[in-house]
């Protein structure tokens, strides 16, 4: 069986949608966080698949830059869970409501 | 004299002086009296009196230099300023301001600033115990602008502007005792009823204006008097139509049937407003814009006769409800209704020098008889109830003379100047082959003589009623007396100026009027009839007034068992054949009840209300509810609504 471009966006959609269901039903901060990582990870898959196939490199640079960018939002959004976890004492999302207006 | 002022002052600026001379007299002193009301300092009757009548006076004196100017003139007997500037207009046409003086607006001037400045001087003695006195002369001055406007303007649109501002004047004089809220309401009634009369005139006007439209060259000034004359052909197809809508505005204004019922209630004003604007000038409106458009109307034999049949109905009707007023102006005021009629019974066949000479001669006779209807009223402290004077010729002698000299005036006796005016409509209207207008236009004469001589008996005659006023004032304002001596003596000669050639006259007024109007309609009846015919109006006036003398001065108690006899009759009268009665039942009550129950309740209430603004204001917060429930302030759920928008976006897009 030949490995088309169709198996690694199958793949790509399948990792999206576990990062989607992990952001919607999960409630720890920590876990939000790496199913956000999973999308970019999927989204990361696809540029990729894409740019193999199509043999240019452009998809390979996106992906370079969305890494870096990757790496800075964790580190922000760890931040944000440390701090909220010393506001808090836990990292449980529904104890914020401070959106609420 | 006269070359020498007009070396100083040029003609159109004497002509602009005259309606400018009153205005900035209303102007000094409305802006007296509101001085007047912020501080101490009040207006001394003596300055606001002098600067009220000496304005008009000099109108007076400024167009009597004209009438003299323009009686020397060959061609035309007419002044004019000719545009003095556009009002308004369009890329082809336009409206200028200007003023015309010819022979017929010469002679209403006349009337108007000479009438009126002795009325003016009269109002000084009559409003002295007045607190409004500065302000009751603002308005009276600023009346007299806006009838010289009227009569002054050379185009229907600055005719309209005089028509509507003496409307405005007679509202606020009416009203002039406000704080009666019964008098307020006539002034009300009669700014209303005039409104329906003023609907009709102006859409007399689009009329003219759509028809003359195409005719014009660019800056032609088509409203004006001139260009529709002289472009009276391409009126034709609408003539009819525009010249019945005419007449509905003049019926509002002069007061004939259907919308003459605010003249009586108008009497709520001060006696000498009576007398100037509901008496003598601007009820004359209606027949000087009628007298202006001859040319218009003589298109349209239609409505000559709506107008002749309209205005014989009024005066016959309006005479038979004076019978039986009890209010000394009441009386007067349906005796100016009829003949107010009598006007327009003339225009209605085609006389409308006849209509002017009428319209000048019951201004004077008819100023005289309000005027010395308000000296006995002031005499009575208020009192105004016929059956509460008697025998008032001994107390008030020059009052009792003048009025009698205004009554015989009225009651068409040869040789005052009512006779000749009156007789010479009866015998139009009979030469031109109108029989049964002209029977009940005698008829309606001889109830004219009838109820004046009525007013006569029972105010000056007979014993005093005990139950009137124990105290009788003295008549001694000069002011008040010189103003009644004078019309005196216009009501006795006023007529002189128009004896028709049948009884050796001259006719100077229809010869001085001629050119404007168009050769008589019909053939001029035969001399000896016209004489005959003026024999007997006078004997048939004469004998209803001896009637009536007999009867309310001399027998009391056979008046009393007339009405008793006749008592359908006599009810019928007194109230005014239910008219006001019947436009309540028929236009008012409906009229409110739509409003009440379709617009306030159902189209504001129901519909602007609760459904438009309270409808969207509901529907604001139903979206604001389900927007404060999507709100939760977890993360979650905000970010399931994006996953959500976003699988609807893509999948809009994609599908």
């Amino acid at each position: 069986m030949e490995i088309t471009v169709h198996h690694y966006i199958v793949i790509s959609c399948l990792l999206f949608i576990i990062g989607i269901f992990g952001v919607l039903t999960r409630r720890n901060l920590l876990i939000i966080l790496m199913s956000v990582e999973l999308m970019l990870s999927a989204a990361n898959l696809a540029l990729v698949a894409f740019s193999r196939f199509s043999s240019h490199l452009d998809g390979q640079v996106a992906v370079l830059f969305v890494f870096i960018i990757a790496a800075a939002e964790a580190a922000v959004g760890l931040g944000i869970v440390i701090a909220a976890f010393r506001h808090t004492s836990g990292v449980r999302v529904t104890s914020w409501k401070e959106l609420k207006g | 004299m006269i070359e020498q002022l007009l070396q100083h002052i040029s003609i159109p600026t004497l002509m602009c002086l005259i309606p400018l001379l009153p205005l900035l007299g209303a102007i000094a002193n409305g802006k007296m009296y509101l001085f007047s009301t912020r501080s101490q300092w009040k207006p001394s009757h003596a300055l606001s009196g002098t600067i009220a009548v000496v304005m008009p006076l000099i109108s007076f004196l400024i167009v009597a230099v004209l009438f003299y100017i323009a009686m020397g003139l060959e061609d035309s007997h007419s002044v004019s300023t000719g545009p003095l500037f556009t009002w308004f207009g369009g890329t082809q046409w336009a409206v200028t301001i200007g003023l015309k003086l010819d022979q017929l607006s010469l002679i209403m001037a006349l009337v108007v600033t000479g009438v009126g400045s002795l009325i003016h001087l009269y109002s000084v003695g009559y409003m002295s115990h007045d607190d409004g006195f500065a302000k009751y002369f603002a308005y009276l001055n600023l009346f007299l602008f806006f009838m010289l406007l009227l009569i002054l303007g050379d185009s229907l649109p600055l005719m309209f502007v005089g028509w509507e501002g003496v409307g405005l004047c007679s509202y606020l004089l009416i009203g002039f005792w406000f704080t009666d809220i019964e008098k307020a309401k006539a002034g009300k009634k009669a700014f209303i009823v005039n409104r329906i009369g003023d609907f009709g005139f102006v859409l007399g006007i689009f009329f003219i204006w759509q028809a003359l439209q195409p005719t014009a060259q660019p800056g032609d000034a088509i409203l004006s008097f001139s260009y529709i004359s002289t472009h009276a052909a391409f009126l034709a197809p609408v003539a009819t139509a525009a010249t019945l809508l005419l007449f509905l505005g003049a019926t509002g204004k002069s007061a004939q049937i259907p919308l003459y019922v605010w003249l009586p209630d108008a009497m709520a004003g001060p006696t000498p407003v009576s007398a100037l604007i509901h008496a003598a000038t601007m009820v004359t409106a209606g027949i000087y814009m009628v007298a202006r458009l001859n040319f218009l109307f003589v298109l349209a034999p239609t409505t000559l006769n709506v107008i002749a049949i309209v205005g014989c109905a009024t005066a016959f009707f309006a005479a038979t409800m004076g019978l039986v007023q009890d209010d000394i102006k009441k009386v007067l005021a349906y005796s100016t209704v009829s003949q107010l009629g009598f006007m327009f019974l003339a225009l209605g066949v085609g006389a409308f020098s006849v209509a002017i000479f009428h319209v000048m001669t019951h201004a004077f006779f008819k100023a005289l008889l309000f005027l010395g209807s308000g000296s006995v009223i002031h005499a009575m402290d208020g009192e105004q109830r016929l059956s509460m004077y008697g025998g008032l010729r001994k107390h008030l002698p020059v009052t009792f003379t003048t009025f009698l000299i205004g009554t015989l005036a009225i009651a068409g006796i040869w040789p005052f100047a009512g006779f000749f005016s009156k007789d010479a409509i009866l015998w139009h209207v009979y030469s031109s082959g109108h029989f049964w207008l002209w029977l009940i236009a005698t008829l309606a004469a001889g109830l004219t003589a009838f109820y004046m001589f009525r007013l006569v008996g029972l105010a000056f005659f007979g014993k005093r009623n005990p139950a009137g006023p124990h105290h009788v004032h003295p008549e001694n304002s000069v002011t008040m007396l010189l103003p009644l001596v004078v019309l005196a003596v216009l009501s006795i000669i006023g007529g002189w100026v128009g004896v028709p050639h049948a009884m050796g006259g001259h006719d100077h007024i229809m010869t001085w009027l001629a050119p404007l109007f168009p050769t008589a309609l019909h053939e001029a009846g035969n001399e000896s009839t016209e004489l005959f015919m003026g024999l007997g109006s006078m004997t048939w006036g004469a004998i209803w007034a001896i009637i009536a003398w007999i009867l309310y001065s001399q027998h009391r108690g056979w008046a009393d068992q007339m009405a008793a006899r006749f008592k359908r009759c006599y009810t019928l009268l007194v109230n005014l054949y239910y008219v006001d009665q019947i436009y309540d039942a028929v236009v008012v009550q409906p009229l409110l009840w739509f409003s009440r129950s379709v617009l306030w309740q159902t189209v504001d209430a129901v519909l602007i209300d609760k459904i438009l603004v309270g409808g969207s204001a509901r529907i604001a917060r139903l979206f604001g509810r389900v927007g404060t429930a999507m709100e939760t302030g977890l993360v979650p759920h905000y970010v399931f609504l994006l996953v959500l928008g976003s699988v609807v976006v893509l999948g809009w897009m994609i599908l």
